[in-house]
């Protein structure tokens, strides 16, 4: 069963198109990731399937109910987490859990029991009083999250949740995420850290208002790379890299910290030929060439230079 | 109901952790309301005046006296030329110069007109046409004085001239105080700024620190984010009310006369359209700043200036006084004179409750529904 169903969902303001007739579903307890840009159109189509912007054409089915004809309903069935801290910083951590718990219903003991529950994975047990705004970003991030689903919504959507946050909070906030997941709540969320895509069961990937991708990270990796890649690591990466775009058995290059990746085709015939090219003609050591697995990163460059190039 | 409630309550936290806010709420009237009452002050009193007596004679001092006799003049100095009185008056130690002529005694005692020069600072006209009219009282007294007295000395009797003494009371303002008229009204300036410029914040502020998006997605209905943001604002509203009416009384022993459940009922009624203008405000403004500066700017001070709180609607031009018609606050000070001063009830002030009543229902009908579309 789909939990979310997205058919030509579209959204124009004035004359800039968002959202560009959009569809795909998304399976019931499933994480998914909603990928792309800066103003790919994200954020957009995540307000319309939550009920907060009417869509100009198309519709959505979250959880059976349609986000054009039934956004109240919509709404008592899903939970929202914005990109930016959305809890009141001027309320204390249990003044906002009863504020949102009391909009959405609760009271006397369900109230109490989904509080300790939101104050357990955010740790913040015996800090009830604590000024929300004096919170560490981590754990303001765990808050909103257990604060957007005090109601147990059968969907939340995510929206860019742990931008900001630092490496050990993510970890641990994605862990959240894959418990709700595993408790059989469906996850959309957004991000722009692609290691965190690995985590999702599915991906689409967003640019300019359409998905040119979707799949998930092992599909589109099979599916958009049909070439090798080869890590470099030399004594000169912008020369190298230089030299290596003109080469005919390079489809593609880009540079990863301090080495060079390359897609290659069939007129290479080992991989000796690149350290006796850099060597010979230019006087760049190579150091290593190695082939490695494609990340999602090589796949998102690789498909959006590929769209960039077309236009 | 209870999503209202909810709503309320957080309000009320908020505004709790906002103590610099909740001082202005409640300090805030008390203070303004010692300023106006003390310095919005337009009686004309103790006038400085400066004399230039050409004439030195008997009768030049004693008339000059009639007016030292009085509270309204006081002499700073006497003078020997033009040149020294002019100084005064230019630098605003004195606001009259009163000029006796040379022959001033001379031709009252022949029987003929003597002239008299007052010169006014006219800078301020109010200012000096009233003191004008004491300086024509002054002068008519002494001319019916010198002409009874002439007579009596004439010895003859002539039958008692048919004569007009206006008996003047001045009902409920005995001393004709500006302070009494201002203090009320400075009752309907507290309200307005009050709930006016706490409500037109309060939309826009959500919006801006991105909570209003949070909100939108939870099942709460634009109406009740409405009534559940206006209810602590009214509330607000109604504790500076009673705070300026207490410190009214205590401070400048002002108590009002009519009845205080019937002030209470018409400032509901106003706090109406006050709240319906600010939510409007905070439909229409992005970031607190601009709603603040709308509130201020567009919608405060034109409502204060012309809605009679210190200029009469009545000396204003009659396309102004058309428009005074369109401003809730213009009723509302009617109204709170009315009761506090004249202690009037609903059947003096029905016609400016029937206005307020149309005027909130109307305000807060229009900006909900304007705020309901941005909502979706």
């Amino acid at each position: 069963m789909h939990s979310i169903e997205v058919k030509n969902l579209r959204k124009e303001f004035g004359n800039f198109v968002a959202v560009n007739d959009i569809s795909f579903n998304v399976n019931s307890g499933d994480i998914f990731g909603f990928l792309g840009a800066n103003g790919a159109g994200k954020t957009t189509a995540i307000k319309m399937m939550c009920g907060i912007l009417a869509p100009t054409s198309g519709d959505a089915l979250v959880h059976g109910f349609s986000i054009a004809k039934d956004p109240s309903n919509v709404k008592l069935n899903i939970g929202y987490m914005s990109q930016r801290f959305s809890l009141y910083n001027d309320l204390s951590v249990v003044e906002n859990i009863n504020f949102f718990g009391g909009v959405y219903g609760l009271s006397g003991k369900d109230l109490e029991k989904r509080k300790d529950w939101v104050l357990e994975i955010a740790n913040l047990k015996n800090e009830e009083k604590v000024l929300t705004g004096s919170l560490p970003g981590g754990i303001k991030q765990r808050l909103a999250l257990g604060t957007a689903v005090i109601h147990k919504p059968k969907i939340v959507f995510l929206d860019e949740p742990t931008s900001g946050v630092d490496p050990l909070s993510r970890r641990a906030f994605w862990e959240l995420i894959q418990n709700l997941s595993s408790e059989g709540v469906t996850v959309l969320v957004t991000t722009h850290y692609l290691e965190e895509a690995e985590y999702c069961n599915d991906i689409i990937l967003m640019d300019a208002g359409e998905i040119i991708a979707n799949g998930s990270s092992k599909v589109m990796k099979e599916k958009y790379l049909k070439n090798d890649i080869l890590e470099i690591e030399c004594s000169d990466v912008i020369a190298g890299l230089e030299i290596l775009e003109k080469q005919n058995f390079v489809e593609e290059t880009s540079i990863f910290g301090n080495n060079i990746h390359i897609s290659i085709n069939k007129n290479l015939k080992e991989l000796n030929q690149i350290n006796t090219l850099l060597k010979s003609s230019h006087n760049i050591d190579v150091i290593r060439v190695q082939k490695i697995v494609p990340t999602l990163e090589d796949v998102f460059i690789h498909l959006l230079e590929k769209r960039r190039n077309a236009k | 109901m209870r999503t209202i409630l909810h709503i309320v309550i957080k309000e009320f936290h908020q505004l709790k952790r906002d103590p610099k806010m909740f001082g202005i709420i409640l300090i805030a009237p008390v203070i303004q309301l010692i300023f106006l009452g003390y310095a919005v002050n337009m009686d004309v009193e103790k006038v400085p005046t400066v004399v230039f007596n050409q004439d030195n004679s008997i009768t030049s001092r004693e008339f000059l006296n009639n007016f030292n006799a009085t509270r309204y003049f006081d002499f700073v100095e006497y003078v020997d030329n033009y040149n020294d009185l002019q100084t005064h008056v230019d630098n605003g130690t004195a606001s009259l110069g009163i000029v006796i002529p040379y022959d001033f005694e001379n031709d009252i005692a022949n029987n003929r007109v003597a002239n008299l020069q007052a010169i006014f600072d006219g800078s301020d006209g109010n200012k000096a046409s009233i003191t004008a009219g004491y300086l024509q009282n002054i002068v008519g007294d002494y001319s019916i004085n010198l002409l009874k007295s002439r007579m009596d000395k004439s010895g003859k009797f002539l039958a008692p001239i048919g004569q007009i003494t206006p008996e003047i009371r001045a009902w409920y303002n005995p001393e004709l105080s500006t302070r009494v008229y201002m203090i009320p009204g400075i009752v309907g300036l507290l309200l307005s700024i009050v709930t006016l410029l706490l409500t037109s914040l309060a939309i826009v502020k959500e919006r801006e620190i991105g909570t209003l998006e949070q909100i939108v997605v939870t099942p709460i209905k634009p109406t009740q984010l409405i009534i559940g943001k206006l209810i602590p604002f009214a509330i607000l509203g109604f504790v500076a009310v009673i705070i300026v009416l207490v410190a009214m009384t205590f401070i400048f022993n002002l108590t009002p006369r009519g009845s205080i459940a019937f002030l209470f009922a018409t400032t509901f009624l106003y706090i109406l359209s006050t709240l319906g203008l600010g939510l409007f405000v905070s439909t229409v403004s992005k970031t607190q700043q601009q709603a603040m500066m709308l509130a201020i700017f567009v919608v405060l001070l034109p409502m204060v200036f012309i809605s009679g709180f210190s200029f009469p609607i009545e000396n204003m031009p009659t396309f102004i006084q058309g428009i005074t018609y369109f401003i809730p606050l213009r009723y509302y000070m009617t109204i709170i004179r009315g009761i506090i001063l004249k202690g009037v009830g609903f059947y003096e002030l029905w016609f400016e409750i029937l206005m307020l009543f149309v005027f909130g229902v109307f305000l807060l009908t229009l900006s909900s529904m304007r705020f309901k579309k941005r909502m979706d």
